[in-house]
């Protein structure tokens, strides 16, 4: 009924309280403020896992699957899968001969060469020799430039495209596209550059790689039996399993696998990385919110003590507001408004720290605070301001009016 | 009409275990609308716990209580706070002012618990101030003000709602005696203007200003008769 009126009267002397009391309000409030600088610091660094894996997993694509010696998440002996055949550049043409279901197949060799141009220099890049349809096979964005064509890689011409990473280290100042590098010595000519991917996974990322025709590859880096990883997409994505399954059949076609003996190579995905990271980053973000949750809550604990403080040291104007009419509810939201108020403010002043300290961690994942979590951080800090302050609050509604009038 | 019937009024108080005191013996008394009423009695005759129970603070243990012809021995909290709200108005001995707030707040307080919209609060505050000869001391603070000024603070903070009854306990117990008087006069001034004012009191002068008087015993009515000489300050100018 007169519950707004009770409100606002119930905040106005909860700020002139909190106001009387400056130096206890700040030390209280000092809590609550640690409590949500954690739990929202803990809150950005956790999106930002999630981000940089999501980048990274995107970097894989969706309808890509890759056949390989090794599986990426495995509990199978790891002897065994050391003891594999390599996979062999010969079986991208039987898989594209054969399989009706994708339309785009490349087979990827990878090797660890140092780059130069002119006096830049990059130690221990990654070197890939691959076709031209690697750049339908792969979640990767041109920058600049283009990829090299099916006769350039047929053709085994000096040509690469770079990363990110590659291009930032050999041409601070320059445009790359058309500047020719040396990879182990071997000059090669830059077409084209990737867009930054960033992310988690320093092995599979575009961004500190060279894309170099196969052909150029194997005459230069040798290895005609070196393990090959065969991307593929899958024509629709609907048909992902059928897909897997059909390729499946060839591989096993292929490598001479009798019936009832288990595959000797792999099919991986994205699925299979986004599966177990899914659960990981649940883990990590509910015990890393648990642990700074017990920062705030101890924080509530001191408004509790505080509150407790502050009912006892007003006893008797809570015995004067009751004997001239302020009812149970009143008095319960005076203090209750109190409490929430307390934490509001160190909710707001935790935030305001809180975001500069965000950004850098930006610095070191990409991230930013989410909206959803300044949202959140003071509703949980009212939250708290209400729970902390009931009991407390409730003690003082329901103060005998006659003993409260007579505290001295 | 009465303002309080108060029927074989019991009061006793648990002292933990089995021992129990009985504050109120069983007291009977009705006050009219408009009388001037002392209660008299020494420390220990139960005039606190009869006071707690006319201003609904507290409730007898047995007996009955008519407000206005409604009964209030057996209310709950809440009804018992709106009673205190709308239709009594306290003063007490060490004024019990909010010393944070000022003059209009205070005076303001009783309206915000009837929920009287702001700026009709603030105007009956600042019009009851002003009845007092306080309106010029609206923004001071209780600790701003002198001794008989945070009386009379207080008797417009009873005085705003219009009550039924103005419950002073000791009002001039905390003032020297030239302040006492003018507070005296004052309740003269706000009887003649029609109020029903209970005096609680150990001081016989100033149980004299009332025209009648109720001495306790024990928890007992001792005594309840007219006062005959009537003890009426002559305001300065008008003598």
């Amino acid at each position: 009924m007169y519950f707004l009126t009770e409100l606002k009267e119930g905040l106005a002397i909860s700020f002139r309280a909190i106001r009387a009391n400056k130096m206890r309000s700040v030390l209280t409030t000092l809590g609550i403020v640690i409590g949500i600088v954690s739990v929202t610091l803990m809150a950005t660094a956790i999106e930002g896992v999630n981000r940089a894996f999501e980048r990274s997993a995107a970097a894989f694509g969706t309808d890509v699957l890759y056949v390989q010696k090794f599986p990426w998440v495995s509990n199978e002996d790891w002897a065994t899968i050391r003891n594999r055949r390599n996979l062999e550049v010969p079986y991208v043409a039987k898989v594209e001969r054969q399989a009706s279901l994708i339309d785009a197949v490349a087979p990827v060799v990878t090797t660890r060469r140092r780059l130069t141009y002119g006096i830049n220099s990059m130690e221990g890049a990654m070197v890939s020799g691959t076709t031209a349809a690697y750049l339908s096979t792969a979640g990767v964005t041109l920058n600049d430039g283009r990829f090299f064509t099916a006769e350039e890689s047929s053709g085994g011409r000096p040509v690469c495209a770079i990363g990110a990473v590659v291009a930032e280290n050999l041409f601070p100042n320059e445009d790359p596209i058309g500047k020719t590098i040396r990879v182990a010595g071997f000059p090669y000519t830059v077409v084209g550059t990737f867009e930054k991917q960033g992310g988690l996974f320093g092995a599979f990322t575009s961004d500190n790689r060279v894309f170099v025709p196969l052909f150029s590859f194997q005459t230069h880096y040798g290895g005609r039996r070196r393990d090959v990883t065969i991307q593929v997409r899958v024509a629709d994505l609907k048909q992902m399993e059928d897909a897997k399954m059909e390729l499946e059949g060839i591989m096993r076609a292929i490598r001479h696998i009798p019936p009832g003996k288990p595959n000797d190579f792999s099919i991986n995905q994205q699925e299979i990385l986004t599966q177990t990271f899914a659960p990981i980053s649940l883990v990590i973000a509910t015990i890393g919110l648990f642990i700074t949750g017990l920062s705030l809550f101890v924080g509530g604990i001191g408004i509790m003590n505080i509150m407790f403080v502050s009912v006892t040291e007003r006893t008797r104007e809570i015995g004067i507001r009751k004997a001239i009419g302020a009812k149970r509810r009143t008095i319960l939201i005076q203090f209750l408004s109190e409490a929430a108020a307390l934490c509001l403010i160190g909710g707001i002043l935790g935030l305001a720290i809180a975001f500069p300290l965000s950004l850098i961690v930006d610095q070191v994942l990409p991230t930013a605070m989410p909206l959803s979590v300044v949202f959140i951080s003071i509703i949980i800090s009212l939250v708290v301001g209400v729970i902390s302050g009931f009991l407390p609050a409730y003690r003082a509604a329901r103060m005998d009016p006659v003993e409260a009038l007579r505290y001295e | 009409m009465n303002v309080i019937e108060l029927n074989a009024i019991v009061k006793t108080y648990d002292m933990g275990g089995a021992e129990q005191v009985m504050a109120l013996q069983g007291v009977s008394l009705n006050i009219k609308k408009n009388e001037y009423v002392a209660i008299m009695g020494p420390s220990g005759s139960g005039k606190s716990t009869l006071m707690n129970i006319i201003g609904c603070l507290d409730t007898p243990t047995s007996g009955q209580y008519l407000f206005n012809g409604l009964n209030v021995s057996d209310m709950n909290d809440n009804d018992l706070a709106k009673i205190r709200n709308r239709e009594i108005g306290f003063v007490f001995q060490t004024f019990n002012l909010l010393a944070r707030s000022d003059s209009l707040h205070n005076v303001e307080l009783p309206l915000i618990y009837a929920g009287v919209p702001s700026s009709e609060r603030k105007r009956r505050a600042q019009e009851t101030l002003a009845n007092v000869q306080l309106g010029d001391r609206s923004h001071h603070k209780p600790n701003e003000l002198s001794g008989g000024q945070r009386q009379r603070v207080a008797i417009a903070r009873a005085l705003v709602t219009k009550p039924s009854i103005i419950l002073a306990d000791e009002p001039t117990g905390n003032l020297d005696s030239k302040t006492g008087e003018e507070i005296m006069m004052l309740f003269e001034d706000l009887h003649k203007a029609g109020n029903t004012i209970i005096l609680v009191t150990h001081e016989a002068e100033i149980a004299e200003h009332a025209y009648r008087t109720i001495r306790l015993r024990d928890g007992k009515v001792e005594s309840d008769e007219i006062v005959t000489k009537r003890r009426v300050y002559q305001r300065a100018h008008a003598s």
